[in-house]
């Protein structure tokens, strides 16, 4: 069945989450990624909103990370402190972010684009609850375009922690130990971080991709795991999860990948 | 420079504020515009209650614009269409509402866009702001509900959000690890919006309480509207299901679908076709003079906004949508 590269990134998004784990899930794309797990691979994925829904059965796709369907048919409702305090707690294994621009060690900028805080050429939105997810969950999966501009050396502005400047930064810094970002998913490839070096590198090419192809659209230096991987191809079932019951108004998969 | 507290965490001054609460259950019903008249002034700090587009007090909102208040700081807590509102305040020929913003979130709507004259605001270079992220601005109102200057959190560390704000690194006395001191803010003036208040201020929302337990606590004045007042024995009969107790709140406002365009929950879901008008009118700069005219300054008063928006023909359908009638059909 033919599919767009949202819809491929929706469902390696989904496919990271295991069941009977724990995800603390931001805005947008992040949404229906959690939602398809939830109705294919992962019935037991515990979802937690940063607005304060805990483990919802989502009826549809959240349009915001606060609204109605963030509790329906949850175990509590309850406020924002509550369920960051899990994550700072150490009880929340995954969150998934996204972000303007990702630097080689996974850190994100959510702010601006332009050099200037004080006239900044675009204004963002911030950290939003991406600083403390980022640094308080086990585990951070990233889900962006795959641009030059959007993946660069150097952030206009970092907003929320990767693995800041290599290994042993994020301890130096204070974070809690044993965590940070563990996948990149963009319409090119999926992406993991170096042992060593806690730099990003190429994990699995999307069908019909090249490492070439990834290396042009990246503002860095990428290396890649040798044999390069191949990325599955979204299933039937996948897409018609996707298509009918998480977003058949076409919210997401409409839109452009950004 | 070191970023700037837009509001001292000094413990001792916000005692000095809140020895001066009313004590008495006395009646505190009125309208929108007389608590806005009475509580809000020029220069003070603003919070609003709940997340974004979730259970938010827009007609307070849109009444502080109608009365024309001036140079506001602004707490960004996952502000979305509340910052988008108060934003019209600015560079729109009427002064400057927002001259200080603590920003988590601010100019987004989430996954429906960024608000072009929010960013315009934002990146006029008029308006002063410092970062935050959203867990750490609610700890801000957890630390001044507590009474204390400041709570440390393992967040921010290591970040340009860090270098921007005016939290600072601690060592633990006892374990020695490095934290964020987050300092206390008490807001002048707080908006919330909830379910049920009776005529003294006590209150019950449904849902998620965001940050707006901690929020009531922290606020030096406190102005609640509600879907519906409701007998004060409600409260006497079920006093576990009381979030905010009358001690904390000034005035009660009775604003049936207060969070439209947003969502109430349980009530009605946020309107999306309105919303997604706000964003395209503010491309253009005359086309969003001309649509806050019509929607809000040529407005008496929220009841004449709702019908403007499709009345309750198109509350009942939003309701409907809240529960989830549409799905199936």
């Amino acid at each position: 069945m033919p599919f767009t590269p949202i819809e491929l990134m929706i469902c390696c998004a989904a496919r990271e989450l295991e069941d009977g784990k724990t995800v603390a899930v931001g805005t947008g794309l992040p949404c229906a990624a959690a939602m398809l797990a939830q109705r294919h691979y992962a019935p037991n994925l515990v979802i937690l909103f940063e607005a304060g829904g805990v483990a919802p059965q989502l009826p549809t796709m959240p349009v915001s990370v606060g609204d109605s369907t963030t509790f329906h048919r949850a175990v509590m409702a309850t406020s924002m402190a509550d369920v960051m305090q899990f994550c700072q707690r150490g009880m929340v294994d995954y969150t998934f972010l996204s972000g303007a621009q990702i630097d080689p060690y996974g850190n994100l900028n959510s702010t601006l684009i332009g050099g200037d805080y004080k006239k900044p050429k675009v204004r963002l939105p911030g950290s939003g609850g991406a600083n403390d997810l980022a640094s308080f969950c086990w585990r951070t999966l990233i889900v962006m375009k795959h641009d030059a501009k959007k993946f660069v050396e150097k952030l206009d502005f970092l907003t929320t922690p990767g693995y800041l400047t290599g290994p042993g930064a994020r301890e130096a810094a204070g974070l809690p130990a044993n965590t940070g970002p563990s996948r990149v998913i963009t319409d090119l490839c999926v992406l993991d971080f170096a042992p060593d070096t806690k730099r990003m590198r190429v994990r699995s090419l999307h069908p019909g991709r090249t490492l070439d192809q990834v290396r042009a659209a990246t503002g860095f230096e990428l290396t890649a795991l040798d044999p390069v991987g191949a990325t599955a191809e979204p299933t039937e079932r996948e897409l018609e999860i996707l298509r009918c019951e998480v977003d058949p108004g076409r919210y997401i998969l409409g839109r452009a990948v950004s | 420079m070191t970023p700037p507290l837009f509001s001292l965490p000094d413990s001792d001054a916000a005692r000095a504020a809140f020895v001066q609460k009313p004590r008495g259950l006395v009646d505190k019903v009125m309208t929108v515009a007389e608590a806005v008249r009475g509580f809000v002034r020029d220069g003070d700090y603003l919070a609003s209650g709940g997340f974004g587009t979730n259970r938010i007090p827009t007609a307070v909102l849109h009444e502080i614009l109608r009365q024309g208040r001036q140079n506001l700081a602004f707490a960004g807590h996952t502000a979305t269409h509340d910052f988008q509102v108060l934003c019209a305040g600015n560079l729109t020929g009427r002064g400057q509402l927002v001259a200080k913003v603590d920003i988590a979130y601010v100019v987004g709507l989430e996954a429906r866009g960024l608000s072009p004259h929010a960013r315009r605001v934002m990146e006029s270079g008029t308006v002063e702001s410092v970062e935050w992220s959203n867990y750490t601005l609610a700890l801000r109102f957890t630390a001044a509900a507590m009474g204390v200057p400041f709570v440390p959190a393992r967040s921010l560390l290591g970040t340009d959000t860090l270098a921007h704000s005016p939290a600072k690194i601690i060592t633990c006395p006892f374990s020695g690890e490095q934290l964020a001191a987050i300092p206390a803010l008490y807001p002048d003036v707080a908006a919330i919006h909830v379910h049920e208040a009776d005529r003294f201020g006590n209150c019950r929302f449904v849902g998620t309480s965001v940050a707006d337990v901690e929020l009531a606590r922290a606020a030096k004045r406190v102005i609640v509207t509600c879907e519906r007042l409701v007998p004060h024995d409600v409260m006497r009969h079920e006093p576990h299901r009381t979030q905010i107790p009358f001690l904390c709140v000034d005035a009660v406002c009775e604003v049936p679908f207060g969070s439209y365009p947003g969502n109430m929950p349980g009530e009605y879901f946020s309107d999306e076709e309105h919303l997604k008008l706000w964003l395209e009118v503010e491309r253009d700069p005359a086309a969003f003079d001309q649509f806050l005219d019509d929607h809000i300054y040529a407005v008496r008063d929220f009841t004449e906004y709702l019908e403007i928006c499709g009345g309750l023909r198109r509350l009942q359908q939003l309701r409907q949508r809240e529960m989830l009638l549409h799905l199936g059909r």
